[in-house]
């Protein structure tokens, strides 16, 4: 989970293309392997929810709140993992729960690698006073503590789906700039970029055809773990009441619930966490897969 | 800021003065503050008109106006800035609105609890985290090093909040070892401080093990382990010393999850410090206590920075001021 990058280039192996090449080195990780099936379980979980969860996520019986899991005295069939305390199953709102988590992951990414990316190219490669300027706004952010801001944000726009990414995405670009702004810095100076430049290349085309290709792996590593980060993150807030709507359910919302019942029913906080430790496990360790794969230099 | 950390290391390694040093890491803390209040103020004007946001949904037009003149929300908005980022320099950022007493007040009272914390979970990222990654690295493939990396693994997976109610779950419920939440004695502050500091030992361990790895396999190492020294002082005096520069990058980065991380972890204990303050403010919607505690976090985090990178004199002796 050590985000810190070199190049990303992989050595070209006998005419296979690199591709291929950094695909073997991944299924050859059992780390990564073991993080792909963890990462595509929570993406077919949030994709066909409605078909694998049981019944409705906020459907309440408060006939039967707190149900034990299945194999403790008390715990049945109907609930594998329990209800909480409005008779609402949980194995199914974990289900649910992966939606907002997966939205959010790839929201974030989407956005906070958007600019950042941007943003790196353009401070690597003009270098000058837009270098200094997003390296002023670069410190700027990393001087707020970021769930404060985050906090900020939600409070002042108002709790739900898109604040909360819009908050986590606005907070995320930074890491993006400076490792893309490092590996720009090198590139800039090698001769495909010379020659690009002689033939008279215009600066947009040389960022978007010529650089934009070869920071894209280091860019896919550093999202993966960003990914992660952004799940914990949109976690904290709804643990905190300030991310998505009661109404959907979500891992950190579920914790939020299940604190007030700690003493008496600890599963309804036990399984949620669990759900978030291995969702975040997988993706860091396919995160380490890919960066071993895509540059072997930084192992 | 760490990349512009060792960007500043090596400059002041060339030969650059302390005082010069001094002075550009100062106003580079400096525009990072100033930075930080136009941010603050344009967050609250996101929406445009911050009365809104500060005021109860139920309030009349007139109660909106006349509190948008008070406030001088009426202004033109250059106007308001400069008289924020004036009185937000002399650390006056107004009453706090539910409690009516000055906000920066109110939030400094909560440093002390939150300092306290702080440094407490530091002590265990530097006396946990360090000394298990250096034993990881010394003992590779070995139960140790496994322990040590799942460990980490959890660390960097695990929401710091769940980790909280877990401990509490364990520590407090169940073996009824301390207290759950509130601030005491020595043993209310024993699963916060686990809490805050997991996430950041956890990192360190795994950053310490790779540099310490990287480092013992130098040629000085093995030259020490030639002359016949112990294998405790080839580890210590060789070793820890030349990994202790990322390490001491690394804590630096830490201190500012650590500031981050008590927002939460105050919350999960009811420990009374500025971040619990920042986040009831924020559901009372009073946001000139919201602006305090961004201030004062931030600045701590710009100041605790600029210690940081003047650490490396200490650590570094090849660093030279004058």
């Amino acid at each position: 989970m050590e985000t810190t990058l070199t190049a990303a280039r992989v050595a070209p192996d006998h005419g296979v293309s690199n591709r291929t090449v950094a695909l073997r080195r991944l299924a050859r990780d059992p780390g990564a392997v073991g993080g792909a099936v963890v990462v595509l379980i929570v993406a077919v979980c949030a994709i066909f929810a409605p078909l694998i969860a049981r019944t409705d996520p906020n459907l309440q019986n408060l006939g039967a709140t707190l149900v034990p899991p299945m194999w403790i005295a008390g715990g049945n069939g109907a609930h594998p993992l329990g209800t909480d305390n409005l008779g609402r199953d949980l194995l199914a709102r974990i289900i649910w729960g992966s939606r907002v988590s997966a939205i959010v992951g790839i929201c974030v990414v989407a956005i906070g690698g958007s600019i950042g990316v941007t943003a790196g190219l353009l401070a690597g490669y003009r270098r000058g006073w837009v270098d200094a300027l997003i390296a002023r706004i670069t410190d700027v952010q990393l001087a707020f503590p970021l769930v404060l801001l985050a906090v900020a944000i939600v409070a002042v726009v108002g709790p739900g789906l898109w604040t909360v990414i819009a908050a986590i995405g606005l907070t995320s670009w930074v890491q993006y700039v400076r490792v893309v702004r490092a590996e720009t810095l090198s590139l800039r100076e090698r001769e495909f970029i010379a020659a690009a430049q002689a033939a008279g290349a215009t600066s947009s085309r040389i960022l978007t055809r010529h650089l934009l290709p070869n920071v894209t792996s280091v860019a896919i590593v550093l999202g993966t773990f960003e990914i992660a980060r952004a799940v914990v993150f949109e976690s904290s807030l709804s643990f905190l009441g300030l991310g998505v709507p009661p109404t959907t359910p979500s891992w950190g919302g579920m914790l939020a619930d299940g604190r007030q019942y700690l003493d008496t029913a600890w599963w309804v906080a036990l399984f949620p966490g669990l759900a978030i430790m291995i969702a975040v496990m997988g993706v860091n360790l396919l995160g380490d897969g890919l960066r071993d794969a895509l540059d072997p230099s930084a192992r | 800021m760490a990349a512009a950390r060792r960007r500043i290391h090596s400059r002041v390694r060339d030969g650059a003065h302390l005082t010069a040093f001094l002075a550009r890491r100062a106003l580079g803390a400096l525009w990072a503050l100033i930075g930080v209040e136009i941010v603050v103020f344009l967050i609250l004007h996101l929406t445009g008109d911050p009365t809104s946001v500060m005021m109860p949904p139920e309030s009349t037009a007139a109660e909106l106006a006349a509190f948008r003149h008070a406030q001088g929300f009426d202004r033109p908005l250059i106007v308001q800035f400069a008289s924020f980022a004036l009185s937000a320099a002399r650390g006056d950022l107004g009453l706090s609105l539910r409690h009516q007493e000055p906000a920066m007040t109110l939030a400094l009272a909560r440093l002390p609890a939150t300092a306290l914390l702080g440094a407490a979970a530091f002590a265990i990222v530097l006396l946990i985290g360090v000394p298990a990654g250096v034993l990881s690295a010394l003992r590779p493939r070995t139960a140790i090093d496994y322990a040590a990396r799942i460990i980490a693994l959890v660390g960097q997976s695990a929401p710091t909040y769940w980790i909280g109610l877990m401990l509490i779950l364990l520590f407090a419920v169940l073996l009824g070892w301390v207290p759950a939440s509130g601030i005491g004695d020595w043993r209310n502050l024993v699963l916060p401080a686990a809490t805050l500091g997991f996430f950041s030992t956890a990192k360190l361990m795994r950053l310490t093990r790779a540099a310490m790895l990287e480092v013992l396999e130098a040629d000085y190492v093995r030259t020490a382990r030639a002359k016949g020294l112990t294998a405790w002082r080839t580890v210590i005096g060789h070793g820890l010393r030349n990994a202790w520069l990322p390490i001491v990058t690394q804590l630096g980065v830490e201190l500012g999850a650590l500031l981050s991380g008590a927002i939460i972890t105050e919350t999960v204990f009811a420990w009374p410090g500025i971040g619990r303050l920042a986040v009831q403010a924020v559901f009372e919607r009073d946001f000139p206590v919201v602006e305090a505690v961004v201030l004062i976090s931030a600045t701590t985090f710009v100041l605790l920075n600029l210690a940081v990178d003047l650490l490396y004199a200490v650590i570094d002796p090849r660093i030279r001021y004058a």
